[in-house]
């Protein structure tokens, strides 16, 4: 029988786990299935272990991982931004707690999301330990015996030699020696040639499959050593690595303040580059898009490190004592010098505003409590190249310092900042404080532009816009489990495609003596898993057969 | 202070090969939809062309034609006949070749559509090429570009895939949908030619984003395979045992399937190319997507909206690959897995790209 039967041409039947039960049958070895429960507790125990570690149960649960992922990409995250999830909250009253109760909002650590992936490598440990086992003991034993009946087997082929050909054990040493030269483990037998290549896409599956658990593992080990943290540095301003000085730190589970190792960044000088192609004489499309971001930089590592000048870059962090720095924002900052009613400087400095747009429009919010009589508060926009947009409201129409303009309110009363609680440093709660200026009452906005000063109303004091500064926000992350995350990505990456793609291949050949005194060779090939070119095989094996033997007659092969 | 006119070390645009790239982009386009136009009318023709073959056949052999004939078939497709249909399923093996190959049924339409689309992928191949020169960067830099450029290797895989295998069978949906993405790049999301930011602009970029379009180009090929697996399949079954229900009396009746190889043939096939393509995925979007994550925002991977989809889509894929090897999960439900594959692959390109907030600023569109 040469063509595969119809019952084998169905798309399921012939490969699946059910690919080794295919081989079996057609070697006509049996194997028992289904393990029937055993009673008592030891029984179902085993029983659930069985199922757990089921190729079925693997795909459940992997189908089940893809769903779960889903709703984090729907509901903002807190890992993310949890400024966010508290809007969204707030903004849905009733929906909101209950996602958050299902913590919809910190999808990939909730308890569920949890208990998915790590059923599903408790369940690939499970698989892979017992696959290893037995495939190390496949490598060490003989290739598997040889099936009586080779017409059986997927790809089959007969020779029949010339008189005067090789006798048959002459042949079944030839077979053996190219088939060896095919890549082929071999073993003589009395009678055949059982011989098996390919043990390396096994072992792909299984290195695949154990890197995925090396990633899983220092993707965990690394997040509980990690650290990330968050600093805004202004020009001329510095950075030392300790926890003081971050303005965010989100520290892993097991990170201990020593592994902070220490090094110093200070911000010299920031340059940022913009689209000024003209076309046809016109700004073109693309005007005013962002194109280089550098920061001019003194970093110093260690206590006693020389001090070197470099540059931070986007996409090119700074390397520090284990830690990276990425430039990851960058913004204005007026200097600004607030006098209260007594006329002592109740503020003075830079101030950090916030862009909000690609003409870097700037949220900017001054806090001065120790001002007196009053606390003074101001907010308002910072425009980097401020024109009249009508009616005397000015909007921003170039992200670079062109015409630089305050456009503030201001305020006075309780801040709110006396009670301890920590506050947005962009926000001011102005609803309880009085209005001094703004474009609704009589004395206006307050309207500045670099070396000039506006009194504030009934004599509480003043404010000076002196100069402009940069600031940039910088990330500074420490994982030490990124590059053996990277290293199991790559072996799993190798294992893969071995897997997918190298041939697992028995092969088989017998001689024998036909009636008419003629040496008859027959060989069979039995691929495991996917194969499409078995047939290439059979053809190839065909033709250095009749290079090597005087063949008969071409007789139709397959 | 005044406005520092910038002398960026990025070199300007050439804005004449700019709007070389942008027409021969429209060129494209058009000449892809007459492809598509001609697919369609390839299949709509295919029982004329069935017919054709057979009398081909008859006349060979001498011998009389021994089923219905086809005219009385293509006329009562719609009107839902009984009976076990008007072919047999052993007919069809004159027709196409379930490995694949050529073999020498005559398609003028679809032939002239091929030709067509060489045509039109050598116009898209110099626009996308001149609209890399006129930026000098690679030509993957927003949403428009992206569509353009993926649509392009999806052409070019398709043809590609022509060279060794008779796919003409899924001329319609490659060309649809190279013809969708080209509408929605210049409809959706019309982009001037420019430089980047400054996150994008990165040797990952090319790396990351190429060998993503790559792997939907695959996609695309296994999507349709697995699409037209589920309807022949379906058409088998009521050819062998007689049809039940209408969508099978229907199916049975659809003289374009037998142009289309068996559903075993379908399946194989599709595995192969999902194979490569899952490599593919693995190694663009998910391994270098994450070493350019870590360069670039400090962190390898953080469920940013799209990093959250291409993991859902590895993932689904990885239970293809599974569901292959499973008792029971293998035809037609591996290939509802590889469908859903895809579809999440639309998500993730026009619904994740478009209305989710993320880092990934990719879209290009107004804030
Ligand atoms: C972390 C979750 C898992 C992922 C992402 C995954 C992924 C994959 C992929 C992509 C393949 C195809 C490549 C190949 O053929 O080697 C594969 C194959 C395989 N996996 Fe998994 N796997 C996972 C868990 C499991 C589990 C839990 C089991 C055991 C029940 C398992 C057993 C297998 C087997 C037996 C194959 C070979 C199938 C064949 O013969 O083609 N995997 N896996």
């Amino acid at each position: 029988m040469t063509e595969p039967t119809n019952h084998e041409r169905e798309p399921s039947a012939h490969r699946d786990n059910a690919r080794e039960d295919a081989m079996n049958a057609a070697q006509g070895t049996a194997k028992k299935d289904a393990v029937v429960p055993a009673l008592g507790l030891k029984g179902m125990l085993r029983w659930a272990w069985t199922q757990l570690t089921s190729m079925r149960t693997a795909l459940m649960l992997l189908l089940l991982l893809a769903v779960a992922a889903v709703p984090g990409s729907i509901f903002p995250q807190r890992v993310q931004d949890a400024f966010a999830v508290e809007t969204w909250i707030e903004n849905n009253p009733t929906l909101g707690p209950i996602l958050d109760a299902l913590q919809m909002f910190e999808v990939y650590s909730s308890a569920w999301f949890s208990a998915i992936y790590l059923l599903l490598f408790i369940s690939l440990i499970g698989c892979i330990i017992p696959r290893a086992r037995k495939h190390i003991q496949q490598m060490r034993s003989a290739p598997p015996r040889t099936p009586r009946r080779l017409q059986r087997m997927p790809e089959y082929g007969a020779v029949e030699l010339d008189e005067g050909g090789p006798a048959p054990q002459q042949t079944l040493d030839d077979a053996a020696k190219i088939l060896k030269k095919r890549g082929y483990r071999v073993e003589r037998r009395e009678t055949s040639v059982g011989a098996e290549k390919g043990y390396l896409k096994e072992v792909g599956n299984i290195l695949f499959h154990v890197s995925l658990v090396g990633v899983l593992i220092f993707v965990a080990l690394g997040s509980m050593f990690s650290y990330r943290g968050q600093k805004i540095i202004v020009e001329d301003e510095g950075f030392v690595n300790a926890l003081v000085a971050y303005d965010n730190f989100y520290p892993g589970t097991w990170f201990s303040e020593d592994q902070l190792e220490p090094f110093s960044v200070q911000l010299n000088d920031f340059h940022r580059s913009f689209d000024r192609e003209m076309v046809d004489g016109e700004p073109g499309p693309n005007w005013g898009s962002p194109l280089g971001f550098t920061a001019d930089v003194t970093v110093q590592e260690g206590t006693g490190g020389e001090p070197r000048d470099t540059t931070l870059e986007v996409n090119h962090p700074l390397s520090m004592g284990g830690a990276n720095v990425y430039l990851v924002g960058n913004g204005y900052a007026p200097v600004i010098t607030v006098r209260d009613g007594e006329g002592e400087v109740a503020y003075s400095g830079p101030v950090v505003t916030r862009p909000d747009d690609g003409v870097y429009t700037s949220m900017t919010v001054v806090k001065a409590p120790d001002a007196s009589p009053e606390q003074l508060g101001f907010v308002g926009l910072f425009l980097p190249t401020a024109v009249d947009s009508g009616g005397g409201l000015g909007v921003s129409a170039d992200p670079e310092l062109g015409n630089p303009e305050l456009h503030l309110n201001s305020y006075a009363g309780d801040l709110g900042l006396d009670d301890g609680q920590p506050q947005n440093v962009y926000v001011l709660d102005t609803d309880e404080l009085e209005v001094l200026n703004s474009r609704e009452v009589e004395a206006g906005g307050i309207v500045l532009a670099p070396g000039e000063t506006q009194q504030l109303p009934d004599g509480l004091g003043e404010i000076e816009f002196e100069e402009v500064q940069n600031y940039i926000a910088v990330d500074i992350t420490y994982n030490p489990g990124e590059t053996w995350v990277l290293i199991f990505a790559l072996t799993a990456t190798a294992g893969l495609v071995s897997s997918l793609f190298l041939r697992r291949r028995r092969a088989w050949v017998t001689a024998e003596t036909t009636e008419a005194g003629r040496t008859l060779v027959r060989y069979g090939l039995l691929s495991r898993g996917e194969d499409f070119s078995l047939r290439d095989e059979n053809v190839a094996l065909r033709a250095q057969f009749e290079t090597t033997w005087p063949v008969r007659a071409p007789e139709e092969n397959t | 202070m005044s406005i520092s006119v910038l002398t960026a070390a990025l070199p300007s645009i050439n804005v004449q090969l700019a709007e070389y790239a942008e027409l021969f982009t429209l060129i494209a386009a058009l000449i892809y939809t007459l492809a598509f136009i001609l697919f369609t009318v390839d299949a709509v023709r295919s029982s004329a062309t069935i017919r054709r073959v057979e009398q081909e056949l008859a006349a060979e052999s001498g011998a009389q034609p021994t089923r219905v004939p086809a005219d009385v078939a293509a006329g009562s497709g719609r009107g839902g006949h009984g009976g076990a249909g008007p072919t047999s399923g052993d007919s069809d093996a004159e027709l196409v070749d379930e490995d694949m190959g050529y073999v020498g049924t005559r398609r003028p339409f679809a032939n002239v559509a091929v030709a067509l689309t060489i045509v039109a992928v050598a116009a898209h191949a110099f626009a996308v090429v001149a609209r890399g020169l006129a930026a000098s960067r690679w030509p993957l830099g927003n949403m428009y570009e992206f569509l353009v450029g993926a649509s392009l290797v999806v052409a070019v895989v398709y043809l590609i895939s022509l060279i060794r295998r008779d796919l003409r069978f899924l001329g319609i949906f490659v060309l649809g949908l190279v013809v969708v993405m080209m509408v929605a790049a210049t409809i959706g999301f019309p982009t001037p030619v420019g430089h980047v930011q400054p996150a994008l602009q990165s040797p990952w970029l090319a790396i990351h984003v190429s060998l993503a379009s790559l792997a939907i180009g695959l996609f695309v090929l296994t999507f349709a395979m697995n699409l037209l697996q589920l309807v022949q399949s379906r058409r088998e079954k009521a050819l062998a045992h007689g049809p039940s229900g209408r969508f099978e009396r229907t199916v049975a009746g659809w003289q374009f399937m037998r142009l289309v190889p068996k559903a075993f043939s379908l399946e194989s096939w599709a595995y192969r190319l999902n194979a490569v393509a899952f490599v593919f995925w693995t190694v663009g979007p998910v391994i270098t997507g994450a070493i350019w994550a870590q360069q670039s925002w400090g962190r390898y991977w953080g469920w940013d909206p799209k990093e959250v989809w291409t993991f859902v889509i590895w993932v689904v894929y990885a239970g293809y690959l599974h569901a292959r090897a499973t008792r029971g999960w293998t035809g037609n439900r591996a290939a509802w897995l590889s469908i859903m594959g895809f579809v999440c692959i639309i998500i993730n390109y026009g619904v994740v790209n478009v209305y989710f907030p993320g880092l990934h600023s990719y879209a290009g569109l107004p804030e």
